[in-house]
């Protein structure tokens, strides 16, 4: 049996970078601003298929739903060791929720067909809910560990893998039969270098959205088709499904398929204390020290 | 069960080889809240191995019904399980609201039980309230307003679910009050059959080591903590010191526990513990919202920075402008002088 791992990936704005010009007055985000990432824990995701893949052989599929330059993240998946990317994408999955993005993501497992095992990030860091992984997992039918620390032991003959999950206060240590969904913890496996010839081949990879900017009205569709098809034929085309492509039913996607909405976002509003300047001397730090005395905050 | 009221609050009841979590007894107080909005009973859906006599605790943290599944194999946490009988059983009596702690088994099987039963899931929440909301001059009762920072952080979102019946939120640990116990309340335990299939319950737990923590933020009535302006361990043994002088627990922000100067499991934050000491030092720590999010209820704040823009000053009630090398020393000597 040879072994087919789907590794789910996420473009994210990278939050962790926030400046003054991101926020606009209204307290909304302007995401423009923000230079998009790989989501790091799905890059640990992605490492730890590609361990499983050096040891046991087999095929990584990367997959991301996604805007049209998510096409940059599939490239790094390349440039990693994925040997296919696939991107899901489409105006009528915009504005999803992780209810309508993992309804697409199944939907696009299923076309993929065969797979052992999948796996992804435990959260995306701009969202942070965890929650794209166990839906998948569960739309698809199949069991899960979440919070992988590391994979142990995948036996292909017995078709079961065993991982460790983090628990409160521990750890605990599960074998699952496949396929199986795994969500990868962060520090579980720092992500490999980009491997140099890789990058020197895939950096010519392309989504369909970058092969129809290049060609302009002189062509026709065939001349379009023909193209697809060469770059297909040379293993440089990054697949891109649309709705009907991976046969998604449009009342479960994007915003109509989201049960969520948001209602209302507002700026950080501080609690605004009684606040005391205290200036830094003995002097100073001697009253506040006598305040919080007289209140009993201190003995 | 009261005829006369429904039953529309439920509250996923976690415990860990028979003990209840904190977080169940958090949300149940919430719960009753939500429920007197709502006129509605509170459920407790209570999963386990010989877990009976859990129910009691329930009740007096506010319950009024505990759906009982109790099950050799529900003995420890497994997803699946877990995830299909809470489904089966949400499926069927189809509550309005069910709130999960977000623990590492409320976030594992929330997603779960929401994707099956196509309801609005929100991680995270951080506040929640029922309100009757008209949008596109359509009335919406009994909505659950899901508040959450959302964004890394930088803004408050309000998440609605107007459109399905049954809308689900996970909750931190500690982020809402307890309440008191009430051991004369009394409610009714409904048990719930249990069947699994072998698909079910074909995870295998092979292995599992939980320790008691040894670290207890949330019952320190001083803390001391650490951030991103200590970032060296020499730094960092100043904060220790003034924590040991003090008898407080010694704390951080993420950017500290990310540089490795102190364990995760002393992490203050919305992706750490939420704690409400007497006094919280935060030293260094410039007061993103997702740290706040995990202090600004403690009764007083020291904030010691030595940028005087830092947030943290806003939600401080004595501020320090001024680097922690030298505010630090001066601080012990000052407390040590008024001891003695």
């Amino acid at each position: 049996m040879s072994l087919h791992t789907i590794v789910l990936v996420k473009q994210v704005p990278d939050t962790s970078n926030i400046s003054g010009d991101v926020m606009r007055p209204d307290g909304t985000v302007n995401r423009a601003r923000l230079p998009a990432i790989f989501n790091p824990e799905d890059q640990e995701a992605l490492e730890l298929a590609l361990r499983l893949k050096d040891k046991h052989g087999g095929k990584v599929t990367a997959l991301t739903m996604g805007p049209p330059n998510a096409a940059n993240m599939l490239r790094e998946c390349l440039y990693m060791g994925a040997d296919r990317a696939i991107l899901v994408s489409d105006r009528r999955f915009a504005a999803a929720d992780t209810l309508a993005t993992s309804y697409a993501l199944h939907k696009a497992v299923h076309r993929i067909g065969d797979y052992d095992l999948i796996f992804g990030g435990r959260q995306a860091i701009d969202g942070d809910t965890a929650q794209v992984g166990p839906q998948t997992a569960e739309k698809l039918g199949i069991p899960q560990i979440t919070y992988t620390l590391e994979v142990q032991n995948l036996d292909l003959k017995k078709k079961t893998v065993r991982a460790k999950r983090a628990i409160k206060n521990g750890y605990e240590i599960l074998e699952a039969p496949l396929p199986v969904l795994l969500t990868v913890t962060k520090d579980a496996a720092e992500p490999r270098p980009f491997d140099v010839r890789r990058l020197c081949t895939y950096k010519r990879a392309q989504s369909r959205f970058e092969i129809e900017a290049t060609v302009d009205d002189s062509h026709d569709l065939v001349w379009m088709d023909e193209l697809m098809e060469k770059i297909k034929a040379d293993d440089l085309l990054i697949e891109t499904w649309n709705i009907e492509d991976i046969d998604a039913d449009v009342q479960w996607c994007g915003l109509a398929g989201s049960p969520t909405k948001v209602h209302k976002v507002e700026n950080v509003i501080l609690s605004g204390a009684e606040f005391k300047k205290v200036p830094a001397t003995s002097d100073g730090l001697n009253d506040m020290i006598t305040d919080l005395m007289q209140d009993h905050i201190f003995g | 069960m009261n005829s006369k009221l429904k039953d529309m609050v439920w509250v996923f009841a976690e415990q860990t080889d028979g003990v209840m979590a904190d977080v169940s007894l958090e949300l149940l107080h919430k719960a009753r809240m939500l429920a007197g909005k709502m006129n509605s009973e509170v459920s407790a859906v209570l999963l386990g191995d010989k877990v009976e006599g859990l129910s009691k605790t329930l009740f007096a943290h506010g319950a009024d019904n505990v759906y009982l599944l109790d099950d050799v194999e529900l003995k420890d946490f497994r997803s699946m399980p877990y995830a299909n009988l809470i489904t089966n059983l949400v499926e069927e009596k189809r509550p309005r609201v069910v709130l999960f702690g977000a623990t590492h088994i409320g976030r594992d099987i929330a997603p779960r039980v929401a994707s099956h039963t196509r309801s609005g899931l929100t991680a995270d929440c951080t506040e929640l309230k029922i309100e009757t909301l008209t949008i596109r001059k359509v009335e919406h009762e009994d909505l659950l307003l899901q508040i959450r920072p959302a964004f890394g952080g930088n803004i408050i979102a309000t998440i609605i679910s107007p459109d399905v019946e049954i809308q689900m939120a996970t909750i931190r640990e500690g982020v809402m009050e307890m309440g008191e116990p009430d051991a004369s309340r009394k409610g009714t335990i409904i048990p719930v059959k249990v069947e699994l299939d072998s698909v079910e319950v074909a995870v295998k737990i092979i292995e599992k080591h939980q320790e008691a923590s040894s670290v207890n933020l949330k019952g320190a009535p001083i803390i001391v903590a650490g951030g991103y302006g200590a970032d060296t361990p020499e730094k960092f043994q100043l904060i220790k010191d003034l924590a040991k002088v003090l008898g407080a627990e010694v704390a951080g922000s993420r950017a500290a526990v990310d540089a490795g100067l102190i364990n995760s499991e002393r992490q203050v934050g919305q992706t750490g513990t939420t704690v409400r000491p007497k006094l919280y030092i935060a030293i260094g720590i410039s007061g993103a919202i997702q740290h706040r999010a995990g202090m600004q209820e403690s009764q007083k704040i020291i904030a010691i920075n030595s940028d005087a823009e830092a947030p943290i000053f806003q939600v401080a009630h004595y501020g320090i402008h001024g680097d922690l090398t030298d505010v630090i020393p001066k601080l012990i000597a000052a407390y040590k002088s008024q001891l003695h």
